[in-house]
Formats: structure tokens, C-alpha cells, sequence
């Protein structure tokens, strides 16, 4: 039981000290920003890592689900008159649906076939937030209005790094919940086995489907908190080379590793900024990065770091 | 029925390329079970570096040999230097590091060339040839036979030489065809290099009708991908009726409905055709061992 | 009681009938053997019965009921549980975590009590983790259990199999060459498991080469050759049986037929 209770406990208090810690190192409002964003990002690749990383099913298209989150903030209060939190909750229920009818025919799909499905639900998602422009302002996007709660106006870098700091918390501790549960247990096994989890009673596509829900909602979450924070969208938030980042930051973390996810955020959101002096040279910077990272450390930096000292572990 | 003709012609035009990509796409997985979807930026790099060198004064055709020469040593160069090292790891990684390749070529192409689109003179010139009411570019036609000669000539090499043998063995049983002594890794370097040539091919003709920029490559690489798993993926005439079929339904689309969705609607069909026919229209199904 | 029964079961690949019209009735608490050579459908007839593969022709009762057609998770929960021949081991997950994923068909699971981590779904776990212990104590792999699974060797990898069908608490229990890689220390330890489950009342169904094993703990006995039956009868009459000598022994190797008959 002790081991347990410290299991859950340690991650959780480094996370919450980092949180609190790192802006002792900001000196601009720029770096709340970065700051922000990361933990933005990050709450995205918790879901997406519960697919990939643990459930195993890869998905080439999660940023459809970050392009209905941030397009709900956006289009709720515009068109709707409804707060930009109820429209938060909106976009979560909505991409959860839109998962439930995505994921049924798409998840019985294998490897390769999957990537591609869900490569091209991600380019859908895209292409309809670029021409349906009388709702969306097509390629040139739309503003978002501020979030507002409790009549309190969320606004400015530093308040949007400690809210997003403070959900992203709450997404890893109830990522981290589900992975020691029966659930959780039934995903890594499907990753493993699927004939062997069916055979004890696992109703696998059922299972894959619910996960896939799950990390849908994380990723329209993140995508609303997205598009607030900015203030503006344009439907590059939906786009491939987004759903690449998201699972980039996934395997760069490390695939099944709940902590990893903010690692792999932190690196790809933080790497290209400060690498990069003139613009020109980000897109050059991200994709070494990418190469660089998988190359080297093909398990990811904290499967890799913690097999490093410790001998082994999962 | 003119309109309709229109349609098709444009829709091989695209198709032929579509094609192409996925051909090689289909080269490279079969060699080494690897998905490149740095393909598409062959295809940029091919028409791109023809451009820049046709306005420095090279003449056509010599621009266009050494955009395929160089095309083709990256190629190369990402296989030894980006593959190769990371031999065994694990299919999500293989294919995070050619989408980190494809990333960084449109990042280094962004730099060298700049951000706009450019075009490249026809080969036989712009005057539209009328055909049953429909009218087509001599582009068009230059850009299907260079297909079409693409197509034959593989075939045979595949079916005729020993080193097209071998290419063939590998894809069927790579263990098998390393103990008879083949050198697998020379064969999978060889595909990179084929793929890269013949993307760079496709790039330069297509260029004259669709331009090309930096940053072509991506939608290029998805739909030649989405023809490759339309067909089948692993089957090179699968690659090849993929992508001419869907080049024709875009055209068809873009015609009839609505050409802001043409792109749209072939993803729509590979999503329809992957969950009614999971292995493609030429692929193998295959029963799991327990 | 007939716990299960299969009659005229029937299927093929492309063409070639790998079980043909194969009949057998397997009383409660017994253990039930099936052998043949190589390519003589064991395996097949195994993933029929658990419902991996869908009989062309032909009906399958569990204790009584049709389930014919029904998939390896529904099976699973009416109490059937089996191991691979070639291992399906969930290798990325601890030992004890492969054997606690064997529980689920008797735990509550719901996604949101999961996530929210709520008291019930703490205390579940505890229940499984001790199930788990007693079923990898029952195999001898509990000094293992905080190892990862990918660290065992082959031998240990089968009793995980094993305990891990068992934590799921089966009536009914396919072995799958359980002995295959074993060495005779791990063979007799296995004999000795099997003889306790059947104690409890689990009915076993093996399939085997280990000729010694099968003559030794089986109450029954069914011979397959080219997808049929050659026979089936008590381990005496299989072993007597002039078909069986000439067909399975005989092409099987003599070596094997000394060791069954010794």
C-alpha cells in the first residue's frame, strides 16, 4: 500500500514544483507564454499517449479533435451567445461524439491502415474548418473573445500559465488514475495482445473506442484552451503538421510514459524557439529536432533517461 | 459529355502523378516495411531545383538531369543518414523520422529557393489541343507517357533483370533473401534512390500545369500514400490504379460538387474504401496465427 | 455433466479442411487431452472452440448452451479461459500486472470511476492484486511478480500463461502445449498444477506432445489425424488402439512411442 501511495504521490509533487518553480526562471511575459503553452500542449499528449503509448493505436489526425475545440470557443460565444466555458464543454461533447462515430468503423483497422484513416479524419476536420468560411472565417480564421468566469476576464500570459498549468495537472493525475485500473490494465494489454486480452473477457473494440473518446476530449480541451490563450485561430490548429507535433511530442516524450508527455511538449515547444533567430529557419529546426530526437533516443527521453539509472523500468 | 471529357483529362493529368508517388511509396515499404512520407518532397524537390537552375541559365533538359541526380542523392542521403541509424526501431518511429525529413527538406527548400510558386515552360509549348470539345494541355500528354514509360520500364526491370529479382525477393522475405545472398541494405538503398528519382521525374513535369513550392510536398505525399493504401499498399499496380482512380474522383468532384471539397472527398473515399475493404482494392487479407 | 460438447465441427483455409467434422463431449472436472501429429488441427480446433475462428459447419455447447459463433470475449465470460502455443504475453507489463489483467472479467469496470480513481475502484485493486498473487503462488512465479514479463525465461513464461487463465477463475481451461520448452522439473510441477485444478473442479482440456504427461493425467483421450478423429477413448484404450499405434506413434517417431507406452 505504501508503495502505491507513492507511486501516485511523487509524480504528482514534482509536477506541482515544476509548475510553481519554473517561472523563477521567466524573466519576460514572453517566457509565461512558452510556459503556457507547453502545459497547452501537453494536456493534448496525455490523451493522445493513453492511445498511443498505452492503448497502442496510433492516430495521424488528433488535431481534428484540437481544430473542434478551439473552433467551439470560437464559434459559441460568436454566433451563440454562450459563454466561452459552456462552449469549452460544448467542443469536449462534441469531439467526444465525433470520436464515438470516427473510432467505431476506423478503430477495427490495424498498423498502417490506421494511420491513414485517421491521417485522413485529421485532413477532413481541416479542410471543412478552411471552406465552411461564413462560420469559421475560412484560411484567414476568426478572433476568439476572452473567457470569462465568475465575471473575472482570463487574460494576460501569466494567468493563462498558471490555469493551464492547473488543468494540465488535473489531466495527468486522472491519466495516471486510468492506468492503474482495470481499464487502464486492459488497454496496455490490447497494445501486447489483443487475441490474449479478448480471451479474458476484454471487449476490445469497445475498450479502444472508449480510449479513443478519452483522448479526443484531452485533445479539444487543449485545442479551446488553444484558441482562447491566442485570442485567434486559423485552421493550421487542425492541420497534418499539427497532428504531427502532437504525436511527435508523444514519442519524443515516450511512448506509455504519462510523465514523458510534458517532456515531449516542453521539447518541442521550447526547442524550435529558442533554436530559431530568424523565422525562416523554424520549420528546418522542428523537423532536425524530430529526426535528431528519434534517432538518437528512439524510446523516448524518459524511458530512456530512467533506463539510464535505473536498470530498467516500464 | 465535353465537360465530362474535361474532367477526365484533368483527372489522369493529376492521377499520373498521384500515381507516381505512390509507386513510390510502394518501392520503399516493400524493401524495408518503411512508410517515407518525405515522397512528396522529392516531388517539390524536383520541380523546384529544375526552376532555380532554369533561372540561373541552365537549359531545360540539363536542369532537369541534374535536379533528378540531386533529388535522388538525397534520397540516398536519407536513407544512410536518417534510417540506417535507427535500424529496428519500432514502425511509429520509423515513420516519425521520415516526417521529420519531409519537415526539414520544405524548412531547407523555404531557405535556398524562397516561398512562392513558380512554373516552368512547357515542353511543347501552350497552345491547348481541342479533342472531342474538351481541350487539353501538351503538358498533360508529356506528363501521362512519362507515367506510362515510368511504369513499363520498372515493370521490366523488375521482371528482367537480376537486380529487379532481388528488389522483388527482398520485398517477399527479407530473411529469406538475405541467407541466399542478397545485400538487403544495398536493395533498400537502391528503392530510396529509385523513389527519389522518380518523384523528382513527376515533379518536373507536373510543374508547367500545377506549379510548385516549398511546400507541395505534404498534400502530394498524403495523396500518394492514400493511392497506395487505395490500391493495396505493397502492390505496385495497386499504387499505380490508386492513384489514376483517385486523380479521376477529384477532378470528377472538383467538376461536379465543388472544388473546395475536392480534396476532401478522396479522403472521404479512403476512409470508406479502409473500412469496407481493409486491405485495399489488390492487397491480401491475412489470418492471424495464435 | 457435460460442461462442453462439439459436434461435427468443420473448418477451412483456403480449400484445405484443417478439422473435418470432429465430435467430442468433455465431462466436468476432467482432463481431457487431444493429440496428434503435426498439422493434425489441435491448434485449430482450440481456436474454434475459443471462438477465435468461426466453425464453417458444425455446433459448440458450454455447459449446455449454444455458443457457437460467439467471440473469444463472450466465451470468456461464460468461464473459458486458454493459454497459446505461441505465448501471448502482455510483454510491457509487469508479471503480476499480466496475471491482475486475467481478473477482469470480475471486476466492475466503468471509464469514469477509473479516471476519477474513486475508493471502490482502490479497493478492487487491492482484490485483484491478491487474486493475482495466489494464482502466481499456485505456479511458483511469486518471488517473480514485481519482475517485468519480458525478463522471464520460456518455461516460466508458460506457468505465467497459466496463472493467468487461472486468475480469471475458469470452468473450463484450454492448455495449449503447456510443456512444450519445459524441462522435466517444470513438466512434473505442471503435472501436479493440472491435478489441483481439476480437484477444484476446473475442467481441463490440453492439447500436448509430452506423451508421458497426457497418459499420465488424462481421464480421456482424443487423437486427431489430418483434421478427423482417429480415436478417443481412456489413455489404456487410446494407447492399445492399432490405428493409433500405427497412424500417430508410428509416424510420430519410436522414440516417443517408448516413452508413451513406458
Amino acid at each position: 500500500m505504501q508503495r502505491v501511495l507513492d507511486s501516485r504521490i511523487w509524480p504528482l509533487a514534482a509536477l506541482a514544483v515544476i509548475v510553481v518553480i519554473a517561472p523563477l526562471f521567466f524573466s519576460s511575459l514572453y517566457d509565461y507564454r512558452i510556459g503556457a503553452l507547453v502545459f497547452i500542449f501537453a494536456l493534448a499528449v496525455v490523451g493522445l499517449n493513453l492511445l498511443m503509448g498505452f492503448a497502442g493505436q496510433v492516430s495521424l489526425g488528433h488535431a481534428g479533435f484540437l481544430g473542434i475545440g478551439a473552433y467551439a470557443v470560437a464559434i459559441g460565444p460568436t454566433y451563440f451567445a454562450l459563454p466561452a466555458w459552456f462552449s469549452l464543454l460544448v467542443g469536449a461533447v462534441l469531439s467526444g461524439i465525433v470520436a464515438f462515430l470516427v473510432g467505431r468503423p476506423i478503430l477495427k483497422l490495424k498498423g498502417h491502415y490506421l494511420a491513414v484513416a485517421t491521417l485522413g479524419f485529421g485532413v477532413l476536420v481541416a479542410i471543412v474548418l478552411t471552406n465552411e468560411a461564413d462560420w469559421t472565417g475560412g484560411p484567414d480564421g476568426m478572433n476568439v473573445a476572452h473567457l470569462m468566469l465568475f465575471g473575472w476576464k482570463v487574460h494576460g500570459s501569466d494567468t493563462w500559465y498558471w490555469l493551464a498549468g492547473a488543468t494540465f495537472i488535473v489531466g495527468f493525475v486522472l491519466a495516471a488514475n486510468l492506468v492503474d485500473s482495470p481499464s487502464g490494465r486492459a488497454l496496455q494489454a490490447i497494445h501486447d495482445s489483443e487475441t490474449a486480452a479478448r480471451m479474458l473477457g476484454i471487449d476490445v473494440a469497445r475498450k479502444k473506442l472508449t480510449i479513443f473518446i478519452v483522448s479526443a476530449i484531452y485533445a479539444s480541451v487543449a485545442g479551446s484552451y488553444l484558441a482562447l490563450f491566442d485570442g485567434h485561430i486559423t485552421p493550421d490548429v487542425a492541420g497534418f503538421l499539427r497532428s504531427i507535433e502532437l504525436v511527435a511530442m508523444v514519442v519524443l516524450g515516450g511512448m506509455g510514459s504519462v510523465f514523458g508527455a510534458l517532456v515531449g511538449a516542453a521539447v518541442l515547444v521550447v526547442l524550435p524557439q529558442a533554436l530559431t533567430v530568424f523565422h525562416d529557419y523554424e520549420q528546418a529546426t522542428l523537423g532536425l529536432i524530430i529526426m535528431v530526437f528519434m534517432i538518437f533516443l528512439r524510446r523516448g527521453i524518459v524511458p530512456s533517461l530512467s533506463a539510464a539509472f535505473s536498470g530498467w523500468r516500464r | 459529355m465535353a465537360e465530362l471529357l474535361q474532367f477526365i483529362f484533368s483527372g489522369l493529368t493529376v492521377g499520373a502523378v498521384y500515381a507516381l508517388v505512390g509507386l513510390g511509396f510502394t518501392l520503399i515499404y516493400n524493401a524495408s516495411d518503411i512508410i517515407n512520407f518525405a515522397q512528396g518532397e522529392f516531388v517539390m524537390l524536383g520541380g523546384m531545383i529544375t526552376v532555380f537552375l532554369v533561372a540561373a541559365g541552365v537549359p531545360l533538359p540539363l536542369a532537369a538531369l541534374i535536379a533528378v541526380g540531386l533529388t535522388t542523392a538525397v534520397g540516398l542521403a536519407l536513407h544512410r543518414l536518417a534510417i540506417e541509424p535507427a535500424r529496428g526501431s519500432s514502425p511509429v518511429t520509423l515513420i516519425m523520422i521520415t516526417i521529420g525529413a519531409s519537415i526539414f527538406l520544405r524548412g531547407i527548400a523555404q531557405i535556398i529557393f524562397d516561398r512562392r510558386f513558380h512554373s516552368l515552360p512547357s515542353l511543347f509549348g501552350s497552345e491547348p489541343i481541342h479533342f472531342g470539345g474538351a481541350t487539353m494541355l501538351p503538358q498533360s500528354l508529356v506528363v501521362l507517357a512519362v507515367a506510362a514509360i515510368i511504369v513499363v520500364l520498372l515493370w521490366l526491370f523488375m521482371e528482367r533483370t537480376l537486380l529487379g529479382k532481388a528488389v522483388t525477393a527482398t520485398a517477399a522475405n527479407r530473411l529469406a533473401a538475405r541467407l541466399i545472398g542478397i545485400n538487403t541494405r544495398r536493395i533498400v538503398d537502391f528503392s530510396f534512390a529509385i523513389s527519389a528519382a522518380i518523384g523528382a521525374v513527376a515533379g518536373i513535369v507536373v510543374t508547367p500545369i500545377t506549379l510548385t513550392s516549398y511546400d507541395v510536398g505534404t498534400l502530394l505525399a498524403l495523396k500518394g500514400f492514400a493511392a497506395a493504401m487505395l490500391g493495396g499498399i505493397g502492390s505496385a499496380p495497386g499504387a499505380v490504379v490508386g492513384g489514376v482512380l483517385l486523380g479521376l474522383i477529384e477532378a470528377l468532384t472538383a467538376g461536379y460538387i465543388s472544388s473546395n471539397y475536392k480534396d476532401a472527398v478522396s479522403f472521404l473515399i479512403i476512409l470508406i474504401v479502409l473500412v469496407a475493404m481493409p486491405q485495399g482494392l489488390f492487397g491480401r487479407a491475412r489470418i492471424e496465427r495464435v | 455433466m457435460t460442461i462442453l460438447s462439439a459436434s461435427q465441427l468443420a473448418i477451412s483455409f483456403g480449400g484445405v479442411r484443417a478439422v473435418d467434422g470432429v465430435s467430442l463431449a468433455v465431462e466436468r472436472g476432467e482432463v481431457y487431452s487431444i493429440i496428434g501429429p503435426n498439422g493434425s488441427g489441435k491448434t485449430t480446433l482450440f481456436n474454434l472452440i475459443s471462438g477465435i475462428y468461426v466453425p464453417t459447419t458444425g455446433t459448440i455447447r458450454l455447459a449446455g448452451e449454444n455458443v457457437t459463433g460467439l467471440v473469444p470475449e463472450q466465451l470468456a465470460r461464460r468461464g473459458l479461459s486458454r493459454t497459446f502455443q505461441n505465448l501471448q504475453i502482455f510483454f510491457r507489463m509487469s508479471v503480476l500486472e499480466n496475471v491482475m489483467v486475467g481478473r477482469h472479467r470480475h471486476e466492475k469496470t466503468g471509464i469514469f470511476a477509473d479516471l476519477l480513481h474513486w475508493p471502490s475502484v482502490a479497493r478492487q485493486n487491492r482484490q485483484t492484486r491478491e487474486a493475482a498473487m495466489a494464482a502466481l503462488a499456485r505456479v511458483g512465479l511469486a518471488e517473480a511478480a514485481e519482475r517485468p514479463a519480458a525478463a522471464l525465461p520460456y518455461g516460466a513464461l508458460k506457468r505465467l500463461e497459466i496463472a493467468r487463465a487461472l486468475a480469471s477463475e475458469p470452468v473450463l481451461l484450454l492448455l495449449d502445449e503447456p510443456a512444450a520448452g519445459c524441462n522435466p522439473v517444470e513438466t512434473q510441477e505442471l503435472d501436479r498444477v493440472i491435478r489441483s485444478l481439476t480437484n477444484e473442479g476446473i475442467t481441463v482440456v490440453l492439447v500436448e506432445h509430452d506423451m508421458r504427461l497426457v497418459m499420465n493425467i488424462s481421464d480421456r483421450v482424443h487423437v486427431l489425424a489430418s483434421g478427423r478423429t482417429l480415436a478417443h477413448g481412456t489413455p489404456l484404450e487410446v494407447r492399445s488402439d492399432p490405428a493409433v499405434i500405427e497412424a500417430y506413434l508410428g509416424t510420430h517417431g519410436s522414440e516417443e512411442a517408448a516413452r508413451a507406452i513406458g
